[in-house]
């Protein structure tokens, strides 16, 4: 079946009231975004509370357009349809039986038809039209049988100024157009965890900027690269990203050289959160996202969340927060990020890790030890804010 | 500035050269198999080749054939060597410090069922030719020792092992990997009893993607590669003629001036290790003096982390190579600094710097004084 419309399906934009439109033109905008860069040229239109996808030019590629409209967020289905005029029963029968002999060459199956009358003026209500079709069909292929409870097959019918005849609906990612909930800055490392917690963050509809923490030459260009490569995965998703760079060098050893070594992490995580919470700041971000995942690793306790929490006043979202590794794993091969996170370049976390880091860390205590950095970090602080290098990635 | 100190890993090509595969890949661009005029231009490099290689090696031009390099020709070598004397016998030997182009291929052998002896080395890196005596047995089919190791710059005693080997059965093959070792000294395959030797162009300051393989004349030996029957079906494949034009001019090149460049890579090689080790807790890995290679030196750096020094060299625009691949979660410990015993505080701890023609004095004194800035800095921040 050569499909020449598609029908897209979405949920919790159709629950926003007044803000409806806001959302349908986000999803719009994003789905020609992601339209861009397939084989042939389409229409994106909104008719009747409906967006459909019509296909302009004689060739396109299936599978590449529905994979392209599957990294659209706000998108739940995909219905390739086949669309006929409002013509009069007889020969909307005859369609329906077309179609369901092409798309369907194995006839041993159940079905059901399932008809939508949006336009009332048609000849007949839902209720007729699943009976006649439905009898039509079995006519034209005795060997089906109906279930009206657990079909192999619905066949939907949708009367509207058009005719929509499909049967399959092909999984969207869910979630709200990018644009339609402000702009986040996450904490991109080279891990697994956190380009998840970016795709996660944007699928609520959250644009994203990220910040990754250089510490050459103790992490090379290569880990660099690596991150700059992530980025670039999930802005398939999350549409593009300014990846702040931030040379991270001299805090750490400044916090190497006079904190207590079991703290070293801990001081660490602050002065990023507190540096990426000024970029946010200065880039009209909302909030911060990190791919933080409780009890993970010694940084990570509830305890020491709670430390590194505390020099932020923005929302710190955590996506991750309630996943198991296996899970976040499962996710980023979903949107094709492990193999590059398991790419085995030092990021600047793994530099200096103590051997038994605080995991109940004492914000009092911790407060103290910062102290110690005192003489100089005022300085090494705006130089780090001043290194920033905007990496435009689309 | 850029100071570049890892010529084993490749090296700038000769301009003349560049400018040589340029003029091959735009002018001169037919099929050496072609029967017109073009085809005849094309394989004029081909034959050009094959006589400068012959005079090199001192060998008969059909002894040379034309492979995408070091590894291809390793691979041929052994694998092609293997298959087609295993009536003989299924014993092969080699060394635990060969480059993985002959390591990887001895493992694809063993699957096949083929028994691989590995020889280790002394602390110098070098294969005791009485170790190789003791493992050969009768039904030893080949025998397959690097010439020059490209981490620590060991030569092996190919001469004194040929000899052994043909002493024991003339028909065991000797296969050598020159691929650090040609262009930096004389090979005489005839002389020193070598059925099969690999060379690689992009070391020797040519085109990268281009090798030779010298098999000597009757060496029983299957292709391992299908097609249109070129190279007289051993290496079957268009040949990659702009690339063997380029790799025969820098050939030419290195060896119209080889005692001239050692001697300089040598004295160069003894400059820097004098002033290197004047740092503190710094060693030397392999032989130091004249009885190694002369372009390549492994330096040990006692409590710095190799992969950092590299990055802070890296940042001052000097570029090397760390002597053992060590990567976070996947320590892959290099065989040749296990196998010369390096104290295991040090296998992370080590960096190969390779010289070339191209390298002068001041770039030598430059990367001293670099050293000298960077090491004390590095160890202040050791991981504790």
């Amino acid at each position: 079946m050569n499909y020449r419309t598609f029908l897209i399906k979405y949920a919790e934009i159709g629950l926003k009231g007044k803000n409806r439109y806001v959302f349908e033109d986000a999803l719009v905008k994003q789905i020609n975004r992601a339209l861009k860069h397939c084989e042939g040229s389409f229409e994106v239109k909104r008719t009747e509370g409906r967006v459909t996808i019509d296909v302009t030019s004689d060739d396109y590629d299936f599978d590449e357009t529905i994979a392209a409209l599957q990294t659209v967020f706000g998108i739940t289905g995909i219905c390739p349809v086949v669309v006929v005029d409002k013509v009069p029963y007889a020969e909307l029968s005859k369609e329906v039986v077309k179609y369901f002999d092409e798309v369907y060459p194995d006839k041993n199956k159940t079905f059901k038809v399932f008809a939508r009358r949006a336009h009332k003026d048609y000849e007949m209500d839902s209720m007729e039209l699943n009976k006649e079709l439905g009898h039509d069909i079995l006519e034209a292929f005795p060997e089906l049988t109906v279930d009206v409870h657990h079909p192999d097959i619905q066949i939907t019918v949708e009367v509207r100024n058009v005719i929509y005849i499909y049967s399959e609906i092909l999984p969207g990612p869910g979630g709200m157009p990018l644009g339609t909930n402000g702009k986040a800055m996450l904490l991109l490392s080279g891990g697994i965890d956190s380009p998840v917690a970016g795709y996660m963050i944007a699928k609520r509809g959250v644009v994203i900027d990220a910040v990754y923490f250089h510490a050459p030459p103790y992490t090379s260009e290569r880990a660099k690269q690596k991150v700059v490569d992530l980025a670039r995965l999930i802005s398939k998703y999350t549409g593009p990203i300014r990846l702040h760079v931030i040379n991270f060098t001299d805090i750490q050893l400044a916090i190497y050289e006079k904190c207590p070594h079991e703290e070293l992490t801990i001081i660490m995580r602050r002065y990023m959160m507190k540096i990426a919470e000024d970029l946010a700041k200065a880039n009209d971000c909302q909030a911060l996202v990190t791919g933080e995942s409780l009890g993970q690793v010694a940084s990570q306790t509830i305890h020491a969340l709670g430390v590194t929490n505390e020099v932020c006043t923005l929302p710190v979202f955590r996506p991750l927060i309630g996943f198991d590794k296996q899970d976040i794993i499962d996710i980023s091969e979903k949107i094709g990020t492990f193999e590059t996170s398991i790419l085995p370049f030092e990021d600047c976390c793994t530099i200096f890790v103590a051997k038994h880091p605080v995991t109940k860390p004492n914000l009092e205590i911790i407060k103290r030890h910062e102290e110690n950095l005192s003489e100089n970090i005022d300085e090494l602080y705006r130089k780090a804010i001043e290194s920033d290098e905007v990496i435009s990635i689309w | 500035m850029e100071i570049y100190l890892d010529n084993s890993a490749t090296t700038r090509a000769f301009p003349e050269v560049a400018e040589k595969v340029a003029k091959v890949m735009t002018e001169d661009y037919g099929n050496p198999s072609s029967m017109h005029m073009k085809g005849v231009d094309a394989e004029k490099y081909i034959k050009e080749a094959k006589s400068i290689f012959a005079g090199i090696l001192k060998v008969n031009e059909k002894e040379i054939f034309f492979t995408s390099g070091g590894t291809e020709s390793d691979n041929l070598a052994i694998i092609g060597s293997a298959l087609a004397n295993q009536r003989a016998g299924k014993h092969i030997i080699t060394s635990s410090i060969e480059h993985p182009a002959v390591l990887e291929s001895m493992k694809y052998l063993e699957s096949l069922g083929f028994e691989v002896t590995y020889l280790g080395t002394n602390k110098e890196g070098v294969v005791e030719p009485d170790e190789l005596k003791k493992a050969l047995r009768d039904d030893t089919i080949l025998v397959s020792i690097m010439h020059t190791n490209n981490e620590i710059g060991s030569l092996q005693r190919i001469s004194d092992i040929g000899v052994i080997i043909k002493d024991h059965n003339p028909n065991t093959l000797f296969h050598v990997d020159a691929v650090q070792g040609f262009g930096k000294a004389k090979i005489l395959p005839k002389k020193m009893n070598i059925d099969m030797l690999s060379i690689s162009s992009h070391k020797i300051h040519g085109p990268k993607g281009v090798g030779v393989l010298y098999i000597a004349d009757k060496t029983k030996i299957h292709n391992i590669s299908f097609g249109g029957g070129q190279q007289g079906n051993m290496r079957s494949g268009t040949e990659n003629v702009p690339g063997i034009a380029g790799m025969a001019l820098a050939a030419k090149m290195i060896y119209a001036k080889l005692d001239e460049e050692c001697e300089n890579l040598y004295s160069l090689k003894e400059r820097f290790i004098e002033e290197a080790t004047k740092i503190p807790d710094v060693t030397v890995n392999g032989p130091v003096g004249r009885e190694g290679a002369p372009h390549i030196v492994s330096l040990s750096f006692r409590g710095v982390r190799a992969e950092v020094l590299l990055h802070a060299l890296e940042d001052k625009g000097i570029y090397v190579s760390s002597g053992s691949a060590c990567a976070t979660n996947h320590p892959e410990i290099s065989k040749t600094l296990k196998a010369i015993d390096l104290d295991k505080d040090l296998l992370d701890s080590t960096i190969r710097f390779s010289f070339s023609v191209f390298t002068t004095g001041e770039e030598i004194d430059e990367t001293v004084k670099a050293l000298n800035d960077i090491v004390p800095m590095l160890r202040k921040y050791a991981r504790r």
